[in-house]
């Protein structure tokens, strides 16, 4: 019954932070949709997969339903967007000062479109969320961007939307195709995953959704749009660009491309494990190639990206969880990584590598912080990333020795560009210096560092948690 | 003729009735406020002679027309576009300076035209219908008499016009001289497909109406018009004299059946891709719009292709929101405009920075180019949904694909005005004049529809799915 408010409230609180005090109405409005979401799943039935579910009819003439159901999956995402909503909040406390309501409204605006991706189960309104998070997300890059804002927001929101129409192409062919078969128009996800396909017909539905999820994951080749608006979106974009949006194609690959085509899926698992591993490979080499830190960091995430593609489609019940894994540790550390680089461009007015170094001296907090979330990218025991990795590295091994081989290198690449960035811009001799974190940025980065450390050290309820929304491979 | 019949033609007289009451108050008064009243209130009664109307339909009002649910749910549509486009224009015209009172008599006589088209069940009631209309329009296009470009606008529309009605007439002479009749349901009985005249016939009709609608090849007329015709003007040939004109196309073809799909498929597919290519290329919001309007009839073209009641209800709900979101863009170009210099506000650079200096009406605009791009929450994303919806079931991939990749297209100059309004306005530039609030409030109100049945379009489809062709 309370799920749709989950949605509501980061919508209403948006227009409400525009209206005055926005950082304080942002801040309450996303720790009341925490408490809510927590709420629900104190209250959630011991039984079953599902925490909560809402189910109305919205458009009876055309079997639209505002459906909306938690599971395990579902609630851990839905968490870590609020948190690292907060933490998007507070990163940017000084950073932004220009129409600084309109900002708040829109990242808000934007959280409740992620919040709605993760929790639909219409397939259209599911489509809905998936188009209303976009707009925002533009807009915060367009407007509050760095230098070459406006090409990379619009080369985002076309690589994105031009997936998207592929999959509500796939979305309607499947509804009527299934309602050609049984008489009956429905877009609903359980309705839709009993529907019966030609083999042909299959193939290309999955293709559909495939390619929208593996644009937004990104799965390389479809990832030209990351490195730039990653790199030109402020500090906040950046986090939810990396810590979020790279997180809804993953969901969708799992909640749906997989459970609705499983046969074709399973045919087409090669092809998708091998671009996973292209493109956990690619985006670590480039990775040690830039010298904007953003961008470095922006091509940390396809290769960490890279491995959940794996993971899905291993086929393994093991790395599919360690998938999971990869998703919410990827999306504390790369978030927490972006709020370092946010507070260096801060106070160094570059994100340039060659123009930082010796930072050691002048900044020993934001250094020894950049240095852990580094080595936690680089995949260390004891931090979160390691526990998604090595699932995903034994699990698909079970499966696809290849595959994990050849994923498995990679490692040795984030090695090496996790400790170059680290050395390039904390080490050797100062070139630069500047006042180090304030209170509040330690704050925020403390509370990302925990997690990952969480994680790294107590995995199984989060992996039960999310294990129970998986189902079988 | 009995009272039920005249019940049915209500609104159609209550339209002519108050064009006689504008001409005489344009004669007596001499001044544009009453003129402009009656002009109004007259469409709102024309409106409201609709529910009697819905009463007794369907009903075949003499051969030459039917009152169906079909053809009121249209007519309400254009009588309300004519309302609205009447109130942009109000204060439009009283800053352009122009004699306002002929104005709004030419409205109403276009929308009198477009009536009679949506009811029309004979091609004699279309054609006379559809010469109301471009007479109307031309008068209505060059309205601006002193400027250049109206009345080369206006001059464009007249050659053209006049050559699309002779297709469109040796189209209707062929059907004639092979069947002997010219209404629509004795041609739908008695055609005899795959013969070659009929064939012709088909082609040069096709032809007639792709001219009007501008349907690529027979486009290139309307950036020319859109741009040098009066905004409000713009806005009432982009919807009015299009809604019309697609109604009957649809009506034509649940007569005529889907015979050279295939002829029409192509000239979707080229609607779609040229519109949207060549809308790449502009630097004036007016000619962008005449392009994606290009693209739109294609998208629209893809549910007349697939037919059925999936395709009537598709149609209708994409005329109604291409209705919505046409007007309000051109609303906006209305309001923005001063028209001292005797040039609308319709230069990209016009717009940089709006966002700041008039943050109301470039969210208003923002929300009709969203819609536009179908993108949700909005009446365009539905629209597209049903577009892609009936093109699906009817199987027409090609199409289905050209409309995913002129929509993606699409993306990238609706995109490009709503990045110029929100970049830094530049510093030179005066404070901007108090806004026509009759303008702002249509659209508000223009906005306001585009949301509420963008989020919750189940009033919209219960309407829709009574709709029935004759």
């Amino acid at each position: 019954m309370m799920l749709p408010w989950l949605v509501l409230t980061p919508l209403i609180g948006g227009a409400l932070a525009w209206l005055g005090w926005p950082r304080w109405v942002a801040l309450a409005t996303l720790a009341a949709d925490l408490v809510l979401a927590l709420a629900l799943w104190a209250a959630a039935p011991a039984d079953g997969r599902w925490l909560a579910a809402f189910n109305r009819p919205w458009v009876p003439a055309l079997g639209l339903r505002l459906h909306f159901a938690m599971d395990g999956l579902s609630l851990l995402l839905v968490v870590l967007t609020l948190v690292l909503g907060i933490l998007a909040v507070a990163a940017s406390w000084s950073e932004i000062t220009e129409r600084v309501g309109f900002f708040h409204a829109v990242l808000l605006w934007t959280l409740a479109g992620i919040v709605g991706v993760f929790l639909a189960l219409d397939l259209l309104l599911f489509f809905l969320f998936w188009e209303l998070m976009l707009v925002p997300m533009v807009v915060l890059i367009a407007v509050w961007g760095h230098e070459g804002r406006v090409y990379a927001a619009i080369k985002f929101f076309l690589f994105t939307q031009a997936g998207g129409l592929l999959m509500l192409v796939a979305i309607l062919a499947l509804a009527i195709i299934n309602r050609e078969r049984t008489g009956v128009l429905t877009f609903d996800y359980f309705a839709l995953a009993q529907a019966s396909l030609d083999p042909g017909e299959a193939r290309w539905l999955m293709l559909g959704f495939f390619l929208a999820f593996a644009v937004k994951l990104p799965a390389v080749p479809f990832h030209p749009w990351l490195p730039d608006a990653h790199t030109e979106a402020p500090t906040a974009g950046s986090v939810i660009l990396a810590g979020l949006l790279l997180k809804t194609g993953a969901y969708g690959l799992l909640r749906f491309a997989v459970p609705l085509f499983p046969t074709e899926s399973h045919a087409f698992a090669p092809v998708a494990m091998a671009l996973g591993v292209a493109g956990i490979l690619y985006g670590a080499v480039l990775a040690y190639a830039q010298d904007d830190v953003k961008r470095l960091i922006a091509y940390t995430s396809i290769s960490h990206l890279g491995f959940v593609l794996v993971g899905i489609y291993a086929g393994d019940r093991l790395a599919r969880e360690g998938a999971v894994m990869q998703m919410l540790a990827h999306g504390l550390g790369t978030g927490g990584l972006f709020i370092v680089a946010g507070a260096l461009q801060e106070r160094l007015h570059t994100r340039d590598l060659r123009q930082m170094g010796g930072l050691w001296a002048s900044m020993p907090r934001l250094a020894s912080i950049g240095l852990v979330l580094a080595v936690a990218s680089l995949g260390l025991p004891g931090l979160g990333n390691f526990v998604g990795e090595f699932l995903v590295l034994l699990g698909t091994y079970r499966t696809a020795p290849g595959f994990a081989a050849a994923a498995a290198l990679g490692l040795v690449v984030a090695a090496i560009y996790a400790l170059a960035l680290v050395q390039r811009a904390f080490h050797g001799a100062p070139h630069a210096a500047a006042p180090d974190l304030s209170a509040r940025h330690l704050a925020i980065l403390a509370a990302t560092m925990a997690g990952l450390v969480w994680f790294g050290l107590h995995p199984q309820p989060v992996i039960d948690l999310a294990a129970s929304g998986l189902g079988a491979p | 003729m009995n009272a039920t019949d005249l019940t049915a033609l209500l609104p159609l007289l209550v339209m002519g009735g108050t064009i006689l009451a504008v001409m005489l108050a344009t004669a007596i008064f001499r001044r544009p406020g009453p003129v402009a009243v009656l002009a109004v209130l007259g469409a709102v009664l024309a409106l409201a002679a609709l529910w009697p109307a819905r009463a007794v339909a369907p009903r075949q009002v003499t051969p030459l027309l039917v009152v169906d649910f079909y053809a009121i749910f249209f007519m309400g549509l254009i009588l309300a576009a004519s309302i609205l486009v009447l109130l942009l224009a109000h204060g439009y015209l009283g800053r352009r300076g122009d004699p306002p009172e002929a104005f709004h008599l030419l409205v109403l006589l276009a929308t009198l035209g477009a009536m009679a088209v949506v009811a029309s069940d004979h091609f004699a009631a279309f054609f006379l219908g559809l010469e109301t209309i471009s007479i109307a329009l031309i008068g209505l296009i060059a309205y601006p008499r002193a400027h250049g470009k109206p009345l080369e606008a206006g001059i464009k529309y007249l050659i053209l016009a006049g050559f699309s009605s002779a297709l469109l007439l040796f189209g209707i002479a062929l059907v004639y001289l092979r069947l002997g009749t010219m209404a629509f349901p004795r041609i739908a009985a008695s055609r005899a497909p795959g013969d070659v005249g009929w064939l012709a016939a088909l082609a040069l009709i096709f032809a007639g109406f792709g001219f009007k609608l501008s349907i690529v090849p027979f486009h290139m007329w309307a950036p020319d018009v859109y741009q040098g015709a009066p905004a409000p003007v713009t806005g009432f040939i982009a919807v009015v004299s299009k809604a019309a004109l697609f109604a009957l196309l649809l009506r034509w073809f649940a007569a005529t059946g889907a015979e050279a799909a295939a002829m029409i498929q192509a000239a979707a597919i080229a609607s779609m891709l040229a519109g949207n290519l060549l809308a790449l290329l502009q630097t004036d919001v007016k000619r962008i719009l005449a392009y994606s309007s290009i693209a739109h009839i294609g998208y629209l073209l893809l549910p007349l292709l697939a037919g059925g009641a999936l395709g009537l209800e598709a149609v209708a709900y994409y005329l109604g929101a291409y209705s919505v979101m046409t007007l309000g863009a051109f609303g906006i170009v209305t309001v923005l405009s001063a028209g001292e210099d005797g040039d609308d506000a319709s230069a990209l650079e016009c717009y940089r920075g709006l966002a700041w200096r008039r943050p109301f009406l470039a969210a208003g605009f923002t929300l009709m180019l969203l819609s536009l791009a179908g993108l949700p929450p909005t009446m365009g994303f539905f629209a597209k949904f049903y577009a892609l919806a009936a093109g699906i079931s009817g199987r027409w991939w090609p199409a289905v694909a050209a409309l995913v990749a002129g929509s993606a297209i699409g993306l990238v100059y609706y995109l490009r005005i709503i990045v110029v309004m929100v970049q830094p306005a530049p510093a030179l530039q005066a404070p901007p004049g108090p806004a026509p609030w009759l303008g702002m409030a249509v659209i508000g109100a223009l906005a306001a529809v585009l949301i509420w049945l963008g989020v919750d379009p189940a009033p919209l489809v219960g309407i829709l799915h009574t709709l029935r062709v004759g």
